[in-house]
């Protein structure tokens, strides 16, 4: 899905869009954006008055009002369309998306098993909860479930986009397998997990739909500033009109309406619900589904982070750091030896042996007639037998030991303490032997995944602590989260201790984001802020997640978390934007107002604008297309690079505070220079 | 120019040992005064039957401050109407009538003062003693409770209990308003203000005419009268006749008794605010910081936006009169139309900017003869009133501006947006968001009335564009509770009493009752965590944009009216 339409709008999208800018305009549901709702009542007004100029005692003082009016009244009708049109294209890319996933969605026939073991052949869309189904090779899988018996690959790209199948089998964490998915080999009994019509890929159409979308807690407060800056300007407004009066200034009811709008927020009220909606479309964009729009924006608060260190910190793999001999062995000996025995290993361990062996010089070929002898769970161990009969293993210090002592040879003293210096480094240690002599110690370590070191850097700069889970001791966990840079870590880590570090941490007034993906993850996705599980991982954990990653890439959490903040700094900063525009509004539209009434007023004609008339449409006009202007920034949001808040904040005001101040004093004074000599031919 | 600076590096002195003596009373610490006060306390308690232990939630807070309020208005009323008994009444002045008493009672109850009435001749001295002088305690005492309760519920130490009304109100008159009042009054008295019960004195002039010298218990009101922010002269020319005000001194000591208890307001927030989270981090009490860290960026954005507006208001004073220049009177000490010669113009300018910025509303010059700008900085700073403002509710009329700041400046890094350690969220958005309205609908929603109708226009004494600064100066000081009068204007109609008095109680009382649902509604939430990516507010660019804040949403209301009236004023003077 990410990969298909990254363009922020096709033909098709814009053409929606357009038809929906119209279809939004119906009164009822302007209203719950009640700042456009003001700007359309005004249009409704304007039109009135371009039909009956007289309405309201204006008089005409040297302009042709009618046309006035209907110029007012259209730039106005413009300027809710724009608003509409940014909703709507936000919701169209979503619309676009659902459309994708829908065409998964078509029914299909289900092998139903029954209670007696006969089969029979029903429609997917009648499979309830419990039911248990048969899939072979070829064939979609009708519903959500858990694998209860067989192993197969299942080819996931329907939902994740992912070509390369993926494992599924009875048990364990890979167990859990979703609809509109193909099993491409093998077959797989499957217990249905979901109801009919709310499977996770009927809730996820519905949230790239926008269907379900709820305003979010701070959208709220933040319509809440918007529409008391608007009951300010309303108050502002209607009273100018009696205090105009007694000054000897008559004010068209048009002009007083032109004012109200340029000063009321349009400019964030217009884009208020397409950033939010653009912001969900972000993160699903990149293939993770939040289930509501909250969790995205909780994302942007995230003080914690808790992270599992196998998989997202580590590869999980232990790979050779070094080579440690023992008994007086010249080491590169050991190099040597080590290398010959992996010269076929194909296992993480054997090709990283070979690798850390060619970085240290060694040149070790293949010896024509070798025979490798490859791991076994019983040997414990691999090698090779060379022509000239020499015998070269590696393996657990333990099988090793054993097979050199069978052969008549003696355990160097200093091996014990090696392999227990890698132990307690977190290491595991291969040992190494030639016929009966042990030659020393290869160090396989866990390494830390490239770049996380940097990313953790960017939490810290951001103000996010990172903590580490992990199964091993406190001294492996220790060297492993000194090496990533992670801030704390718990070792010998149960599913309990995640549930307490984030209650711990939420007591401490932290909002806490972890990933997870085993069944034993689910109570601690629910209990964190922020809950993101992998799709491979079981039912439970994702039912108790809030958001879902379709990759399964645990490392997805902190981009998801530079999301969250940037649909933030994109709220706050058009909403700086649209405030800080009013200063220049009304250094365009209060001179005009008075200018023939108090010919003084044009000290403040700061633009040097040329007529009244002008100068007010000017400005209206400017309020409208900035709108359109700003649509590609609120899809795409804010451009957020991790630094301070201080720094961020200076950054953010500098470029939408004073610019805001800055950029309409330029944007009105061109759009006067080009619309004065139409003007004067019209009005 | 260096009268002022020296004057304002005084204060600074001055208002710090203050702050912290404040901080004391309000957190309910020891101070030196305690084994005498605990006593007086007791004594009070026990004859009002408080006990000052029982906590309450701000609902209850409210209601008891109110209630409290209440009453005084109506024993208030009551003595003002049938004042003209022979009790302390020497110079026989008469009861007051229904609508004045009205507005009168009001103006002292919300701590506003404005006078539609003339103290020489409409006050008996019962009243001004028993009615003004008590209210001029008992007002500026309710404001500050209810700012100690609103502080307690940022502060969230507790998650209900705001404190006992009963016992703050008692304990800031008996801990600071009275000892001050005291220390104060007897400096005034040294500087020939007179306090005796006699009556006026009437005396022939040199030049044979005979001239009326008022009396009476002038100290004593002129003290309190700056100490709590209220600015009701015992006499109609307030603090600029010589009977109030004689000396430069005089004049020193009233500025300072008006600056300090709003400033030090706020070093009382900075330190509870600052001693729960020192608290909070480190398990222990921090006085390292002489204001609290919250408080010394609020002091230091209402210090730039009185700076700015002194700076505005005493360069516009300096101009002159260009319409008096041009008949031949000379211009070289600025503007002295309608100013003390003892006083000039920088400490008169000083004056009208701290009076109206601390919204006491005692005046040492006309208002009304300011040249156009230089009258309109003190129209703005009411507008504004949250530069420094009066006692208590300045402040938190700047806490509300600070949540707006820290709603767009915490969307503006990227989160939800937090004060104070607190989550601000929709709830205490929508009683910001009604605070911040009160005041602009009040002023310009009368404004417009007043303009309007015939009643309202027959008290406009001089029509124009100066006549609509002084309808937009008497509603912007009635709503701001300041009482300063543009004076010119002819307000005792049954018009003017009744609209002001309604603009001052609603002024008053609606804002406390938001405020402190606010700090309610703050305190049942937990704290949230603080690091390196949360907003911070106590640094200078949070206090930089905080003025800027102020700056845009009083602009962006009030520009329009200002234009029409002072501004267009000030362009066709010197046109």
């Amino acid at each position: 899905m990410s990969k298909k339409n990254q363009k922020l709008m096709t033909p098709d999208i814009l053409r929606q869009a357009v038809i929906g800018s119209f279809v939004k305009l119906n009164p009822l549901y302007m209203i719950k954006n009640p700042v456009m709702f003001v700007v359309e009542v005004g249009c409704a007004i304007t039109l009135l008055l371009s039909l009956f100029p007289g309405l309201f005692g204006d008089l005409s003082q040297g302009t042709n009002l009618r046309v006035y009016n209907s110029i007012v009244c259209v730039v106005l009708f413009i300027t809710v369309l724009f608003a509409n049109f940014a909703e709507s294209v936000a919701e169209g890319r979503g619309k676009a998306q659902a459309a994708s996933l829908k065409k998964t969605q078509k029914d299909t026939q289900a092998r139903l098993i029954a209670a007696d073991g006969s089969e029979r052949t029903v429609l997917s869309s009648e499979l309830k909860k419990g039911d248990v189904v048969m899939v072979y090779a070829g064939e979609i899988i009708p519903g959500d479930g858990e694998v209860i018996e067989g192993i197969a690959s299942v080819d996931e790209s329907a939902i994740t986009g992912e070509s390369a199948p993926v494992v599924r089998e009875s048990g364990g964490d890979f167990c859990s397998v979703t609809g509109g998915t193909t099993v491409v080999s093998d077959w797989l009994k499957i217990q249905i997990t979901s109801e009919p019509g709310n499977s996770f890929l009927d809730r996820m159409i519905a949230l790239v739909e926008g269907a379900s979308r709820k305003k979010t807690p701070n959208e709220i407060a933040l319509n809440t500033l918007l529409v008391s800056l608007t009951i300010i300007f309303l108050i502002v407004i209607v009273t100018l009109y009696p205090i105009g009066l007694y000054t000897g200034v008559q004010l068209q009811t048009s002009t007083l309406i032109a004012l109200t709008v340029c000063l009321i927020p349009t400019t964030i009220g217009g884009l208020l619900s397409a950033i939010g909606i653009a912001g969900m479309d972000r993160v699903t964009r990149f293939n993770v589904i939040a289930m509501s729009g909250k969790a995205v924006e909780a994302c942007g608060d995230v003080d914690t982070m808790i992270l599992d260190k196998t998989g997202t910190i580590t590869f999980g793999n232990r790979l050779a750091s070094d080579f440690l001999p023992v008994g007086g062995t010249n080491r590169s000996d050991l190099i040597r030896c080590a290398a010959l025995t992996s010269l076929r290993d194909d296992t993480p361990e054997g090709k990283s042996t070979l690798d850390l062996a060619r970085r240290l010089g060694d040149t070790s070929e293949e010896v024509p007639g070798a025979v490798y002898i490859e791991f076994t769970a019983q040997t414990r161990m691999s090698g090779v037998d060379l022509p000239d009969g020499r015998k070269i293993r590696k393996g657990a210090a333990e099988a090793i030991a054993q097979y050199v002592k069978r052969l008549g040879g003696s355990i160097p003293k200093d091996l014990q303490t090696q392999v227990d210096t890698v132990s307690s480094l977190g290491g595991t240690p291969l040992t190494v032997c030639e016929n009966n002599r042990i030659l020393g110690v290869i160090y396989l370590k866990d390494t830390v995944k490239p770049g996380m070191v940097e990313r953790f850097a960017r939490l810290r700069a951001m103000g996010i602590k990172t903590i580490m889970c992990t199964g091993d001791n406190p001294l492996t966990a220790a060297t492993i989260a000194k090496e990533a840079g992670v801030d704390g870590f718990i070792a010998e880590c149960k599913p309990e201790d995640k549930i307490d570090v984030i209650k711990k941490e939420q007591a401490a007034g932290k909002i806490v984001a972890m990933t997870g993906d085993g069944t034993n993850d689910a109570p601690a996705l629910a209990q964190a802020n922020v809950g993101l599980a992998m799709n491979s991982g079981t039912t439970a954990a994702k039912e108790a997640a809030n958001m879902v990653d379709l990759d399964s890439d645990p490392t997805k959490i902190l981009e998801v978390v530079e999301i969250g903040k940037q649909l933030l700094i994109t709220r706050g900063s058009l909403t700086t934007f649209s405030i800080a525009n009013d200063i220049a509004k009304y250094f365009a539209i209060i001179p005009a107002m008075f200018q023939t009434a108090i010919p003084q007023l044009q000290v403040l004609n700061l633009m040097g604008l040329a007529t009244p008339n002008s100068a007010i449409l000017s400005a209206l006009i400017f309020n409208a297309i900035i709108i359109p202007c700003l649509i590609p920034l609120a899809m795409k949001g804010v451009k957020y690079r991790p630094m301070s808040s201080g720094k961020l904040l200076a950054r953010n005001m500098l470029i939408f505070g004073v610019g805001g101040v800055i950029t309409p004093f330029i944007g009105i004074k061109l759009i006067d220079m080009l619309i004065n000599p139409m003007l004067a031919l019209v009005l | 120019m260096f009268q002022i600076i020296l004057t304002l590096l005084i204060y600074m002195a001055l208002v710090i040992p203050l702050g912290v003596y404040l901080y004391h009373i309000a957190a309910g610490k020891h101070t030196f005064a305690d084994p005498l006060l605990d006593r007086v306390d007791g004594c009070l308690y026990k004859i009002c039957g408080v006990r000052p232990q029982r906590e309450m939630d701000w609902k209850e807070y409210v209601v008891a401050l109110i209630g409290t309020n209440a009453v005084m208005i109506f024993l208030g009323y009551l003595i003002l109407r049938i004042q003209s008994i022979s009790l302390f009444n020497p110079n026989g002045i008469g009861g007051m009538e229904a609508s004045l008493s009205f507005n009168t009672i009001i103006s002292f109850m919300t701590n506003t003062n404005l006078q539609h009435y003339s103290g020489e001749s409409g006050l008996s001295y019962l009243s001004q003693m028993v009615v003004i002088t008590f209210m001029m305690f008992v007002s500026a005492a309710s404001g500050y409770a209810a700012c100690i309760a609103f502080i307690r519920g940022l502060a969230g130490k507790s998650k209900a209990s705001v404190g006992n009304f009963y016992s703050d109100l008692i304990r800031i008159i008996t801990r600071v308003l009275l000892p001050l009042s005291v220390i104060g009054g007897l400096l005034l008295v040294w500087q020939g203000v007179p306090q005796n019960l006699s009556g006026n004195i009437v005396v022939d002039t040199l030049e044979g005419a005979k001239q009326v010298i008022a009396s009476g218990p002038v100290a004593a009101l002129e003290i309190i009268k700056h100490l709590g922010t209220n600015g009701g002269g015992f006499l109609g020319a307030n603090s600029s006749t010589p009977i109030e005000n004689p000396t430069m001194l005089s004049n020193l000591i009233e500025l300072y008794s008006m600056m300090l208890l709003p400033g030090a307001c706020v070093i009382t927030f900075g330190r509870m605010v600052g001693e729960r989270k020192a608290e909070r981090v480190n398990g222990q009490k921090n006085h390292k910081s002489v204001f609290g860290r919250e408080g010394r960026s609020i002091f230091a954005a209402m210090s730039i936006l009185f700076v700015i507006g002194l700076g505005v208001c005493f360069w516009a004073e300096s101009q002159g009169n260009p319409a008096l220049a041009e008949v031949g009177l000379s211009q070289s000490m600025g503007s002295m139309e309608g100013k003390e010669v003892r006083f000039g113009v920088a400490q008169s300018a000083l004056f009208t900017t701290t009076t109206t910025s601390f919204t006491t509303g005692t005046v040492n010059n006309m208002h009304d003869t300011l040249t156009p700008l230089g009258g309109m900085i003190p129209m703005l700073h009411m507008m504004l009133n949250v530069v420094f403002g009066g006692k208590g509710v300045g402040l938190m009329n700047m806490i509300m501006y600070a949540i707006l700041a820290v709603f767009i400046c915490g969307l503006m890094i990227g989160r939800t947006p937090e004060y104070l350690g607190k989550k601000i969220e929709g709830r205490e958005m929508k009683l910001t968001a009604l605070a911040i309205i009160i005041h602009p609908l009040l002023i310009l929603a009368f404004s417009a009335l007043a303009v309007a109708v015939p009643d309202g226009q027959a008290g406009i004494t001089n029509p124009g564009f100066h006549g609509l600064s002084q309808v937009l100066y008497e509603f912007a000081s009635s709503a701001a509770n300041n009482g300063s009068g543009f004076e010119g204007l002819a307000d005792n109609s049954l018009f003017w009493n009744v609209t002001t008095g309604l603009v001052m109680f609603f002024g008053r009382y609606l804002p406390i009752i938001l405020q402190l649902a606010i700090a309610g509604s703050l305190m049942k939430k937990g704290f949230v965590n603080e690091s390196s990516g949360t907003l911070h507010t106590d640094t200078v660019s949070f206090a930089v944009i905080l003025v800027f804040v102020v700056y845009i949403f009083a602009a962006l209301t009030f520009f329009p009216v200002l234009a029409l009236g002072p501004v267009a004023e000030h362009l066709t003077l010197w046109a």
